[in-house]
């Protein structure tokens, strides 16, 4: 098929699946995504799903997504408008002609538009005879009932046989994009091994859709997209979750020191918690708590123990952990606190992704109260900021936050595999069992950190507790001088952290007409902002960070450097106010979207672009 | 089996802090009770955990010198999980009160019973907030006039035995603060029971609720007003251990022995070990006047702990698993190569 003479190459593509939320829209995309990535090309995806595991079929509101930007460049962000879309019925159609390309091609389930359908999705009549479908590409492909045809002798129920009807979608995708079957064949095998029918069925209609979309080939030009250039190595896929998992696992097998996890599921972040509780094999202990606190406050118990110990939340969590993180600020104990940030206040959007808890980390909590904050920025950095806020939490033995949202968390995107030789080591200050003088809140002058002793070891029998403490012996003190030395010694515990982090790196020049901040998932739209802007020829550039507390030291003189500086996140302004604070010397103009949504590089641009002609 | 080569003795066990509690106040029994027993567990002082949450009964891990955390307001049993989970050979206890585990800790208290981690939660029982001077709790008596409750509560108690044992707990005992040696027994069983044990300590706050077990404690009558309950032997009780309880029907029925034809034969036999909670129940609520109330261990029942469990899982998974360090995972699954 390489040959065909009507195939066309892309520079990059982006395909939203889309229908019921029972109709398998997320393991049709991943299917495309890992057939992209086998194949060499670099990809970015996003998950849109509703919070109603099943919202009223053929609704809006029950609509779920999964877009896919495949590519053979970088690719940074799982596009904006996508080139292809399958609706599986006129509600996928609705909530998704906005995000298709003027002249992309909608491959839709012919079967489904019919006046009930049109209904349930809200249109007053057939959507296709409206002229704005014109732009677009339309395939209305009967895909329900070739579907059945395709399996009718296997004596399938009918519901049964119409459950495989994504797998027609997906082989008419795969033959639009020039892709084997050999992978998703081979999916079939492993994932319905004791049930060789349901092989068959979701086989034979994933080769009926390719031969249909084949058959009518006219309709469309086959799309190849190149392989990327990627730098040698091994790759996987993998999402924000499983990323921060493993990051956390790594640093678990470095120190030696098993993984703790004590957490609550809550969307988005219940993936780390299932893929920990996976790793028995690596001897994760997970322990599914009765509530968000039970979840952090086992955690302390196991870090006063000596484990690397975890908790995982979202906003509202994160909330009813706050009085738990002042009881580990007070003992000093390491503890690592990931909060996948999703839509608030309160219940807010509970799938869709926000920037809105950055001010709860870093001050929500009761008395002067520093904790350190980390942010990853794409899906597999999960993996290496999960790794640094493990080591930050142990060497400085102090509860460590990493943000994370919905958009990183549910993200894939392929990830070159490290070695275990390469993650640099992690020196937790263990206090050796028989040491004279043992004293728990005795510090190390530099980093003033204190030591970890650890029940089970002899004569290092102490108390901690949430009362405050005596700076050397531990014991409860109310002495007014000795709150105020502690105050300022938990303060400057933190704030010493900052010799381990490094620099903040300026993309582009380091100094010129705007520079773009962000933080956490934004990096991969501004990215791609700033450098087709830059290939424009505008004098911009783009510091992005992933150290929130404390900022990187040289933070200043990369701000002094541009004569605008444009904060932008998804939130109405909270890393702005925070430089303000910090910077008071500086205008920081912002760009804020609060909609659920990631930013498009579209609107970044024109944003961008407005600034710089003002 | 034995840690400990030189038997340690309750001055081991007593720390360098002062001990704050007020005179007169039921704990500083408790804490001697505690004393005593831990040196019967044999067990090294280096692997004593005593975790607590807030109240006056939570400050008991500063005077014991072992390893201690005293933890945030009623989430002891969610840090002693963490824990006992994290190292399965630490003896952990956690003090509690009736406040603290059965009001803003009655979620983590009701869940690691369920759970059979074997921590032994030591609940002081004096039915009145005492460190935040003398507010109703959740085992306050209906009608108790407290300084939030000045016309009487309105609200029915908790019986944390009732609790307990309806959490599924496998060992229940009950014991009162100036019975010093009675305590210690049942701390020292609590300390070999496998899985959570619940140690409710009836215990006399002198300043805000004082007297409010003296019914029991009166010389007088105590002796016709508790039953020491022991595994094994007759439910006898009373003065001249003339009173006796039988089953009468689903109900306990207090009893006279040598009247109505009835012998000592006809009295129940204490079965702590009976896993059928029923009998454990009613034991565990009778209350006085109609009864006299039920002291001594009145369930211990076997059953397999959380994290023993959770081990023996960890163990089978590592056995058959073929990911046996990070750099295997990394390599498992779709992985392919960029030449």
């Amino acid at each position: 098929m390489d040959t065909k003479p009507r195939s066309i190459e892309l520079e990059e593509v982006s395909i939203r699946f889309s229908g019921d939320s029972g109709d398998g829209m997320q393991l049709t995309g991943t299917l495309f995504s890992n057939t992209a990535a086998l194949f060499g090309n670099d990809l970015s995806t996003f998950p849109d799903y509703p919070s109603e595991i099943r919202a009223p079929q053929g609704t809006v509101g029950g609509v779920s997504g999964f877009q896919v930007h495949v590519g053979h460049s970088q690719i940074n962000t799982p596009g904006d408008y996508a080139d292809v879309l399958v609706a599986m019925n006129p509600a996928a159609l609705k909530a998704n002609t906005k995000w298709i390309k003027t002249g992309g091609t909608i491959i839709l389930d012919k079967d489904n538009f019919d006046e009930k359908g049109f209904l349930k999705a809200g249109y007053t009549d057939n959507p296709l005879k409206a002229e704005k479908l014109d732009k677009f590409n339309v395939i209305d492909a009967p895909i329900t009932s070739l579907t059945k045809e395709a399996i009718k002798d296997l004596g399938l129920d009918n519901k049964s046989a119409v459950r495989t009807k994504n797998m027609f979608a997906l082989g008419m995708v795969f033959y639009l994009f020039n892709r084997t079957l050999d992978y998703t064949f081979d999916f079939f095998e492993i994932k319905f091994k004791k049930r060789p029918l349901i092989i068959e069925a979701n086989k034979r209609v994933l080769q009926a859709g390719f031969n249909y979309a084949e058959t009518i080939e006219a309709l469309t030009p086959v799309i190849k997209v190149k392989q990327a250039e990627i730098e040698k190595g091994k790759y996987r896929t993998l999402n924000g979750n499983v990323a921060t998992a493993w990051g956390l696992l790594v640093a678990s097998e470095k120190v030696g020191k098993e993984i703790f996890v004590g957490s609550y599921p809550i969307t988005p972040a219940t993936g780390i918690l299932e893929e920990l509780s996976l790793r028995k094999d690596l001897g994760v202990k997970s322990f599914q708590a009765e509530d968000e606190i039970a979840g952090i406050c086992s955690a302390i118990g196991a870090s006063f123990t000596g484990s690397l110990a975890v908790t995982t939340t979202s906003g509202p969590g994160l909330s009813l952990k706050s009085e738990a993180i002042g009881l580990a600020v007070m003992t000093e104990l390491p503890l690592v606190i990931v909060n996948v940030q999703r839509g608030g206040p309160s219940t807010g959007l509970p799938t869709k992704t926000e920037q809105a808890d950055l001010l709860q980390v870093l001050y929500g909590r009761s008395g002067e109260c520093p904790v350190p904050v980390l942010a990853a920025s794409t899906p597999s950095d999960c993996f290496n900021y999960a790794y640094e806020a493990a080591k930050i939490a142990l060497e400085h033995m102090t509860p460590v936050i990493l943000l994370t949202d919905g958009f990183l968390g549910n993200g894939s995107e392929p990830w070159k595999i490290p070695s275990m030789a390469d993650m640099p080591e992690i020196n937790p200050p263990l206090i050796p069992e028989g040491i004279e003088n043992f004293q728990p809140y005795a510090r190390n002058n530099k980093t003033l950190v204190r030591g970890w002793a650890i029940p089970g070891k002899k004569g290092l029998e102490h108390r901690v507790g949430g009362l405050e403490k005596d700076a050397i012996t531990g014991s409860v003190s109310h002495d007014p001088l000795n709150h105020q030395k502690m105050v300022e010694t938990r303060e400057g515990k933190v704030n010493r952290i900052v010799k381990d982090v490094p620099d903040l790196e300026v993309e582009g020049n380091v100094s010129g007409e705007l520079l773009i901040i962000g933080w956490g998932s934004t990096y991969g739209h501004l990215l791609t902002a700033f450098r087709e802007l830059e290939a424009e020829g505008k004098k911009i550039s783009l510091a992005h960070f992933r150290y929130i507390r404390p900022l990187p030291k040289n933070t200043r003189k990369v701000l002094s450097k541009f004569k605008k500086i444009v904060v932008c996140e998804l939130n109405l302004g909270q890393f702005a106010n925070y430089l303000r604070m910090n910077f008071q010397e500086f205008e920081f103009k912002q760009y804020n979207k609060i909609q659920g949504l990631p930013f498009t590089v579209i609107e970044l641009k024109e944003h961008f672009i407005k600034l710089l002609e003002e | 089996m034995a840690e400990t080569e030189v038997k340690l003795t309750p001055k081991d066990f007593k720390s360098d802090q002062e001990v704050r509690w007020c005179p007169g106040c039921g704990d500083h029994a408790i804490l001697t009770a505690i004393q005593r027993a831990l040196p019967e567990l044999e067990i090294k002082k280096e692997n004593f955990v005593f975790v607590s949450g807030i109240g006056c009964s939570s400050r008991l891990p500063y005077y014991v010198d072992t390893f201690g955390f005293h933890g945030i307001h009623g989430r002891g049993s969610a840090i002693s999980s963490g824990v006992k989970i994290a190292n399965t050979r630490l003896s952990v206890w956690q003090m509690t009160g009736d406040g603290d585990a059965l009001a803003i800790g009655g979620n983590h208290f009701i869940h690691t019973i369920r759970r059979n981690v074997d921590i032994n939660i030591v609940l002081f029982n004096n039915e009145i907030y005492g460190l935040t001077k003398g507010q109703y709790s959740p085992t306050s008596q209906k009608g108790a006039v407290t300084h939030t409750s000045p016309y009487g509560t309105v609200e029915a108690p908790f019986h944390p035995g009732e609790l307990a044992i309806g959490a599924q707990g496998k060992f229940f005992a009950r014991t009162i603060d100036n019975n010093i040696k009675l305590s210690t027994e049942i701390f020292i069983e609590a300390g070999k029971h496998e899985g959570t044990s619940v140690i409710e300590i009836l215990q006399n706050c002198v300043i805000y609720n004082d007297k409010t077990h003296g019914y029991l404690t009166d010389k007088e009558y105590k002796d016709d007003r508790q039953i020491i309950l022991r595994h094994g032997e007759p439910m006898i009780f009373g003065k001249e251990r003339d009173k006796g309880l039988i089953l009468d029907g689903l109900k306990l029925k207090v009893v006279k022995i040598g009247e109505d034809g009835i012998t000592e034969d006809d009295i129940l036999v204490h079965k702590a070990n009976e896993n059928n909670p029923g009998v454990h129940t009613m034991l565990a609520n009778m209350r006085y006047p109609n009864y006299p109330v039920a002291m001594g261990v009145i369930r211990n029942v076997q059953a397999p702990s959380y994290e023993a469990s959770l081990e023996t899982q960890i163990e089978k998974v590592k056995t058959q698993s073929k990911i046996k360090k990070m750099d295997d995972l990394f390599n498992s699954g779709t992985v392919w190569e960029v030449k």
